[in-house]
């Protein structure tokens, strides 16, 4: 395949985004986690746009007057809806994360384990 | 067209920016308007249900738009069962909620309840996979603010894992759907299910992934092993009444299966044949398994009934895997006992943690220490099964339909060895709680238990940390005990019922096992 196609691009593109993702979910601490979720959700929103195969120079609208090409404007509606979901949810995790940081003064995404569950568990 | 099937859309999606923005200051209001709309759903919930229990399927064409190119909503059996089961659900929540003040613990309690109900009850109704989404993040989005309603360290933090885990969980739903879109060009389930049959075998690995990513999503929202991991943590930290509210939540999962792979990816078709239930029969057994020694091995109220959650979903599951009408008929039976028995429990739970904290310890007796024991010993025979009431019922459902699988007697098994499981980690916590309290005079407890429990309280709980202390004069509201009293009612019924209860479930399963009505009725005229 031409590397310098524009399946090859997007395809990387996404590639690479889902696996930064992944890696920086899988941190210890919140920020790198959110980080995570944002880089994953910019992946999978070029994916989706890529669903309705990939067109140049075409419009989202059939023109009935002349036979010229068009884009699936379907997947762009359902981009534009998971945007501003994920702008949303981010909001809100960053929300929460730092109402958890600031409480337990401690960014750690895990639970910490109280001394006395320790000593109910040996 | 039946403008009505989109009222219990609206309703919600009405009423909770109107608190939010006009009553939010006025508690007696608040709990007015959100009482009233909880009502008002049940009301509505119960004319659909008439409705659809002619074996109509009605569909609503938002705006008008016909069918593969809008949105539209379907009412069904399936759809006006699940409605049905979530408006009365939220009523009992409701009033439990305002009857022991937790909304007054924390802001907009009654707007976020009314979001998670359209989220709900949207997700149910809905006939296109993008639009479950959609009403999946709603109802998410509502769960997150719940969830962490009234803070707390511990809460907060069980909170940010929660939202990070399902925030996940969306974006493998949002890869799976585009999967679906870029081999098929619809995502009208409907339509999906004709174009589906359509696409020959050597070309069907991209709809293969998409069906398998697709089935993962909807064992997150379930709690399947191994996606299980967000459930107890969050469940036993969450307010326990939400919690109780909740228990419709992972539902909601198991009823995305059984649409999805009843309509589009049926038992019949041969692409995917099996896929579905080769995969999430085990995972079924395991996860009940777990939740029973989980069930076991807890030493707190909320995540015991959360683990007893985790158990039921296991029997449920186990029911949808088979993928046959009886099985699904067991399946929708339990539901309906599983909902009510995991909220009933939840909200007793709640009943003893607001008298002693949220240990599972014998402390000095709790008030209405009678009351409360007899509710928890009908909610533990409701949740694992026993004679008397409707879970033995449902229990015995699956196992009969299990009967023919190549499997059966790893279900059986698993299912009877489960349940025995259950009610020993049952039976140990009430005879803690209950019993054993009898036995400790004021002298034993005050020094060791009110020490040792009260720094770890005042770190972990804020909301409790003052129960531990001054439990003996908590005074008796009436109203919770009538949520409680009305959730075994419910189950009550379910029991005596039972008849009339499966006969529903049955033609529901037939309906769904015969999708060619459902595509008919959303499609019109079907292409052969």
């Amino acid at each position: 395949m031409n590397p310098l196609s524009i399946e090859f691009l997007v395809a990387s593109a996404v590639g690479l985004l889902t696996a930064a993702g992944i890696y920086l979910i899988l941190r210890r601490r919140t920020f790198p986690v959110i980080l995570g979720l944002s880089l994953l959700t910019y992946g999978v929103n070029i994916f989706l746009f890529a669903t309705g195969r990939l067109m140049v120079n075409a419009p989202p609208i059939l023109n009935k007057y002349a036979d010229v090409a068009y884009t699936d404007p379907l997947p762009q509606a359902l981009v534009l809806t998971a945007i501003v979901i994920s702008f949303g949810m981010t909001a809100v995790v960053v929300m929460i994360a730092l109402a958890a940081y600031l409480s337990a003064r401690d960014d750690l995404i895990d639970m910490p384990h109280h001394p006395e569950d320790e000593g109910e568990d040996a | 067209m039946n403008h009505f099937l989109i009222a219990p859309v609206v309703l919600p999606a009405l009423v909770g920016p109107f608190i939010i923005m006009v009553v939010r200051h006025h508690l007696d209001l608040m709990r007015i308007f959100s009482l009233a709309s909880t009502v008002l759903l049940v009301a509505i919930s119960l004319v659909l249900a008439a409705q659809a229990s002619s074996g109509e399927i009605q569909v609503y064409e938002l705006g008008n738009w016909s069918a593969p190119f809008g949105i539209v909503l379907v009412l069904d059996r399936l759809s006006a069962m699940m409605v049905l089961l979530t408006s009365v659900l939220a009523l009992v929540v409701n009033l439990y909620v305002i009857g022991s003040g937790w909304d007054k613990r924390g802001a907009n309690f009654h707007a976020l309840f009314q979001f998670q109900l359209m989220g709900i009850i949207g997700a149910f109704l809905t006939g296109d996979a993008f639009n479950l989404f959609v009403f999946f993040e709603v109802l998410l989005i509502a769960s997150y603010g719940l969830m962490i309603h009234s803070g707390g360290t511990r809460r907060f933090q069980a909170g940010m894992q929660y939202v990070v885990y399902n925030l996940l969980g969306s974006t493998l739903f949002l890869f799976a759907l585009g999967t679906l879109y870029a081999v098929t060009g619809t995502l009208n389930m409907a339509d999906l299910a004709v174009r589906v049959a359509e696409i020959p075998a050597e070309d069907s690995a991209l709809l293969r992934v998409g069906a398998v990513m697709l089935l993962l999503v909807f064992a997150i929202k379930a709690a399947v092993i191994p996606l299980h991991f967000w459930l107890p943590a969050s469940y036993a930290n969450a307010p326990l009444p939400i919690a109780a509210l909740f228990a419709i939540m992972t539902k909601v999962g198991a009823y995305a299966i059984l649409r999805m792979y009843t309509l589009v990816f049926g038992p019949d078709l041969a692409l995917t044949e099996g896929l579905a239930g080769a995969w999430l029969m085990p995972a079924a057994l395991i996860t009940l398994m777990i939740g029973a020694i989980g069930v076991l091995g807890s030493y707190r109220m909320g995540r015991l009934v959360a683990f007893g959650a985790i158990t039921s979903m296991g029997t449920l599951l186990t029911a949808i895997a088979l993928f046959t009408p009886e099985g699904v008929t067991a399946a929708l039976y339990y539901t309906v006992h599983s909902t009510l028995a995991a909220a009933f429990l939840f909200l007793v739970a709640d009943l003893v943690t607001e008298r002693q904290g949220i240990e599972i310890t014998a402390q000095r007796v709790m008030p209405q220490s009678g009351l409360i024991a007899v509710l928890f010993f009908a909610g533990a025979i409701a949740l694992t099964g026993m004679p008397p009431l409707s879970g033995f019922l449902g229990k015995l459902l699956v196992l009969d339909a299990a009967r023919d699988h190549d499997l059966v007697w790893w279900i059986w098994g698993t299912v009877l060895i489960g349940s025995l499981v259950t009610i020993l980690g049952m039976a140990r916590a009430g005879s803690l709680l209950f019993w054993k309290s009898h036995s400790i005079t004021e002298t034993e407890v005050d020094p060791t238990v009110a020490q040792d429990h009260q720094p770890h309280q005042l770190h972990e709980d804020h909301d409790s940390s003052a129960h531990g202390k001054v439990a003996p004069t908590a005074r008796a509201t009436v109203l919770p005990f009538v949520a409680c009293f009305a959730l075994l009612a419910g189950l009550v019924a379910l029991t005596v019922f039972a008849g009339p209860a499966s006969h529903y479930a049955e033609a529901t399963a037939a309906q769904l096992f015969a999708p060619e009505t459902y595509i008919r009725a959303v499609l019109g005229e079907v292409t052969p």
